[in-house]
């Protein structure tokens, strides 16, 4: 019984590569949930953060809602998702991906603005540039980072979770997995779990450069990191 | 049922004591299920973390890989990690309880590691200057100063099994993810789903408070601060 080789011959099969049920035609369909998941999510979270981490009001909801997210099953949400009007497919995997997406894209650009130095700010607002000029020209750049991150976080877990939509007759890698769990076809399984284990690494770690290369500076990577560990490693 | 005239589509309320009464023992036996396996999960993590933290600790060489593997085993979507696992262990209970492990190391392991680093240099100064050992320096000073950082993280850490052993429904041991997922499958059965769905953050959210009033107890010291 040798599975992973088993597991590569499937994976060699030209059969597993072709139409709607082949291998490329699913990774884009997984990319293309993922994508849009994230984007509704942005579109949604990133000004309101914006906005909040400027007036400095609303970083109690901001940990209230990342609380609550943590405790709300994936499958859960798109079991809901798919049995309302939307019915079940790829637009419903999209909506309820996305409600997973708010938490880290909210947190980190909101903490990504309060952490701008304060002296900056005055020193911007003595200059006398006006409230909207402060939070976009000064603000938001320098929280680039921490919201590069935050959308570190939000695409690694969305592409991660995308997976899921397959139990619920979604699309996307997680289909090769279930199929093979519903015809106990084990080197299919393996397979299948190669594969999204891989696209979940290759986004971790092509986005961890992006976040790299948006992050000037030494010193500023180093608190950086300083503060994704605190953030990880969430106290209360 | 006094809904004679609505023939062409029968009603799919989102939520109905009748569904609740008719299904109760359905519902005890998931529940059961779901905080049986989230206990387990979390008492053997709790098992396997703290010696990894406190070696990680101790000799720093061994923080960075660690925490990277424990990084990369998080990184890896469940469901692929059940894939890999199950066809070894079977469509067994057992495979759903290594993965949910395998998440829940990263997060204990993490904060176990912050608590322990997060002494204060004099609070440990002052242990060996007292005459204290590395044992009893563990025991006596370093843990329980880490108390509410390792608590922090094993509430995170059950919280997210409590989500997370939903997806076991793969192999066929969700707890209550199993009745979420037959509801789907029984023509979108909304009452099932629904009911499911919001015991199973309940459950969390319980098992949350729980913990943050255990934390109290243990930790009398801190609770004049806060």
């Amino acid at each position: 019984m040798n599975l992973i080789g088993d597991a590569i011959v499937w994976l060699n099969d030209p059969l597993n590569w072709q139409g709607k049920q082949g291998v490329p035609y699913l990774t884009y369909e997984h990319l293309y949930i993922s994508f849009f998941a994230v984007l509704i999510a942005a579109v949604l979270s990133v000004p309101t953060a914006l906005l909040l981490g400027h007036t400095g009001r609303g970083g109690g909801l901001t940990v209230v809602v990342s609380n609550v997210s943590r405790a709300i099953p994936t499958l859960a949400l798109l079991t809901i998702f798919a049995a309302t009007a939307i019915g079940f497919g790829n637009r419903a995997t999209i909506i309820a991906l996305a409600v997973f997406a708010v938490p880290p894209l909210l947190t980190n650009t909101y903490v990504g603005i309060r952490q701008v130095d304060p002296d900056v700010v005055e020193a911007a607002r003595g200059m006398g540039l006006s409230g909207r000029s402060v939070l976009l020209r000064v603000e938001l750049p320098l929280a680039v980072p921490l919201i590069a991150a935050g959308f570190r976080t939000a695409a690694v877990q969305v592409v991660a979770t995308a997976t899921l939509a397959a139990l619920v007759g979604g699309g996307g890698l997680g289909r090769i997995i279930t199929d093979g769990f519903g015809q106990q076809d084990r080197p299919q399984i393996v397979a299948g779990g190669f594969l999204v284990a891989l696209l979940a690494l290759l986004t971790e770690g092509s986005l961890a450069i992006v976040q790299r290369l948006v992050t000037p500076g030494r010193e500023l990577k180093r608190s950086q990191r300083a503060v994704r560990r605190e953030s990880d490693a969430v106290v209360v | 049922m006094h809904r004679v005239l609505a023939a062409e589509e029968p009603a799919n309320p989102w939520f109905t004591w009748d569904y609740v009464r008719d299904n109760s023992g359905d519902l005890r036996a998931a529940l059961e299920d779901h905080i049986v396996l989230t206990v387990e999960t979390i008492a053997i993590s709790v098992l396997i973390a703290f010696p990894l933290a406190v070696l990680a600790h101790r000799y720093r060489r061994l923080a960075g890989p660690v925490l990277g593997l424990t990084g990369v085993l998080y990184t890896i979507p469940s469901l692929a990690l059940f894939a890999f696992i199950a066809p070894y262990t079977g469509l067994t209970q057992r495979t759903v309880l290594i993965g949910l492990v395998m998440y829940a190391l990263l997060i204990l392991v993490r904060n176990i590691l912050a608590g322990l680093e997060g002494v204060p240099p004099d609070v440990r100064e002052a242990a060996q200057g007292m005459g204290y050992g590395r044992g009893r320096m563990l025991w006596r000073v370093e843990v329980p100063v880490a108390l509410p950082a390792i608590m922090a993280g094993v509430r995170v850490a059950t919280v997210s099994t409590v989500a997370l052993v939903t997806v076991g429904v793969i192999v066929g041991y969700g707890g209550l993810g199993g009745l979420i997922l037959r509801g789907f499958q029984n023509n979108f059965y909304r009452a099932e789903i629904v009911t499911a769905s919001v015991l199973t953050v309940a459950l969390g959210l319980t098992l949350d408070l729980l913990l943050a009033g255990t934390t109290r107890l243990l930790t009398p010291w801190a609770r004049k601060r806060t």
